[in-house]
C-alpha cells in the first residue's frame, strides 16, 4: 500500500513538473518580442557566455572525434580495399548523428550546468525576487535572453563540431594513412545530400538547442533555494538533459531516415 | 579594448564560424552544389527490369554525370517500370535513338542509368521518351541462365 503511495506520489511529482516547464516555456515565449525589441543585448551577452565560452570544448572533441573516427574506419575499410570510402562514413556518421548529439552532450555539460547554476543561484541569493520587487519580470530579463541565446548557440556548434571532425578525419585519413584526397572529397559529395542529410542534422541539433537549455533554465528557476538546491538542480540538468538529447536522437533517427 | 567590444567581437566571430561551417558542410562535402538544377528536362524510359535503382540516382553519359532521376513507377498498362529523369539543361543534345542501360557502379555500387547516344539528327526534348532501353543485370537471374545452361551442356536432353 505504502509502495503504491509512493509510486503515485513520485510520478504527481514528475507530471506537475512537466506542466511547470511547459507553462514555463509558454511564459518565456511570451516574453521573447519584448526581449527582442527592447534588450537585443543581452542576448548578444548570452550569446557570448553560451555559444563562444563553448567553443573550445566543441572544437577539441570535434576534432578528436573525427581523428578517432577517421583512423578506425580506416582500419576496417582498408581490409575490404574501400577505403576510399571513409570520407562518406566519416562525414554521413558526423552530420547525421555523432555533431548534433555529441554536441548536445557537451552543451549540457558546458553550457546547461552554468546556466542553471548561474539562475538557481539568482534565486537562492533573491536576486530574482529583487528583480520581481522593481516590476522587472525575471522570466523576460533573465531566462528569455539565455534560451533564446541556447538555441541559436547549438546548430552553430554542431556544424562547427561536424565541419571540424570531417577534418580531422581528413587530416588521419589523406594525411598520415594515404586516402586519395580527390577520392576522399568527391565520395562524399556524392553520397552527402544537402537536405537528406544536413538540413536534418541542423533541424536535429535546433531541437536539441531548445530541449537542453529548456531544461537548463528550467531547472535553475525551479530549483529549491539553497546550496544544496543548486547542486541538486545542476546534477538534474546534465543528466535530464543528457538523457532526453539521446532519446529525442532516436526519435528523430527513426522520423528522419527511415527509407 | 573594452569588455563589451572584445564580448561583442567573440559572438561575431562565433556567429561566423558557425555559418562558415554550416556552408561548408553544405558546398564542399554535400551535393548542395551540384544540386538539380531548376533549368533542366525530363524524360522518361520504360524498363522490363530496374534492380535496384533508386530515385536520386545519377545518369551519366560517357562516366559523366548529366542529370539524375527523379522518379520511379510502375507501369500497370505494360508490366514494365516507368523511372522519370531530369537531364540538366545545359546537356541538349541527345538524339531520339539514345539508349538507356541500368549499370552498376562496381562489384556492390549503387545503381546508375548510362546513355549512350545513337545516330537522330533530333534531340530529346522535355517529356519525350528513350525508347531503347536494356534492363539491369539481376545477379539470381544471371546465376540461374548460367547453371541452366551448364546444366544443359551436361545432359543434353
Amino acid at each position: 500500500m505504502t509502495m503504491l503511495r509512493n509510486l503515485g506520489h513520485w510520478w504527481l511529482g514528475i507530471m506537475a513538473r512537466m506542466g511547470r516547464s511547459l507553462i514555463f516555456l509558454v511564459q518565456i515565449l511570451f516574453g521573447m518580442h519584448e526581449l527582442l525589441l527592447r534588450h537585443p543585448r543581452e542576448v548578444v551577452m548570452q550569446l557570448y557566455s553560451v555559444g563562444v565560452l563553448s567553443l573550445l570544448i566543441i572544437l577539441v572533441s570535434g576534432l578528436n572525434v573525427g581523428m578517432v573516427l577517421g583512423l578506425q574506419m580506416y582500419n576496417t575499410l582498408v581490409d575490404f580495399g574501400a577505403e576510399a570510402a571513409l570520407g562518406p562514413v566519416v562525414a554521413l556518421s558526423l552530420v547525421r548523428e555523432l555533431g548534433p548529439v555529441v554536441a548536445g552532450l557537451l552543451f549540457a555539460g558546458r553550457a546547461g550546468s552554468a546556466l542553471t547554476a548561474e539562475i538557481g543561484l539568482m534565486k537562492a541569493t533573491e536576486q530574482l525576487a529583487g528583480m520581481e520587487m522593481m516590476a522587472v519580470d525575471p522570466i523576460r530579463r533573465v531566462v528569455a535572453p539565455r534560451l533564446l541565446a541556447g538555441i541559436i548557440s547549438m546548430p552553430l556548434l554542431a556544424a562547427i563540431f561536424s565541419a571540424v571532425g570531417i577534418w580531422g578525419a581528413y587530416f588521419v585519413g589523406v594525411g598520415l594513412l594515404g586516402v586519395d584526397e580527390g577520392a576522399f572529397w568527391s565520395q562524399m559529395q556524392a553520397q552527402i545530400d544537402w537536405r537528406d542529410d544536413v538540413l536534418n542534422g541542423v533541424i536535429k541539433s535546433i531541437v536539441f538547442g531548445v530541449v537542453v537549455t529548456w531544461i537548463a533554465v528550467y531547472e535553475g528557476f525551479d530549483s529549491v533555494p539553497t546550496t544544496e538546491g543548486v547542486s541538486r538542480a545542476t546534477t538534474r540538468t546534465v543528466v535530464a538533459a543528457s538523457l532526453s538529447v539521446l532519446a529525442l536522437d532516436f526519435l528523430l533517427t527513426a522520423m528522419m531516415f527511415n527509407k | 579594448m573594452n569588455k563589451t567590444t572584445i564580448l561583442e567581437t567573440g559572438v561575431g566571430l562565433f556567429v561566423v564560424l558557425g555559418l562558415a561551417a554550416l556552408f561548408m558542410l553544405a558546398m564542399k562535402m554535400s551535393n548542395f552544389a551540384t544540386y538539380s538544377s531548376k533549368d533542366g528536362y525530363t524524360v522518361t524510359a520504360r524498363f522490363e527490369e530496374i534492380g535496384g535503382l533508386k530515385v536520386q540516382a545519377p545518369v551519366n553519359a560517357g562516366g559523366v554525370r548529366v542529370g539524375r532521376v527523379t522518379g520511379i513507377d510502375y507501369d500497370e498498362k505494360r508490366y514494365q517500370a516507368k523511372v522519370t529523369m531530369q537531364i540538366d539543361g545545359r546537356y541538349k543534345a541527345f538524339p531520339t535513338d539514345t539508349t538507356a542501360a541500368i549499370y552498376t557502379a562496381g562489384l556492390l555500387g549503387e545503381k546508375y542509368i548510362g546513355l549512350e547516344p545513337g545516330g537522330e539528327t533530333e534531340y530529346l526534348k522535355n517529356g519525350s521518351e528513350i525508347r531503347l532501353t536494356q534492363s539491369a543485370l539481376v545477379m539470381e537471374r544471371v546465376l540461374g541462365q548460367f547453371l541452366f545452361n551448364k546444366a544443359q551442356e551436361k545432359f543434353p536432353n
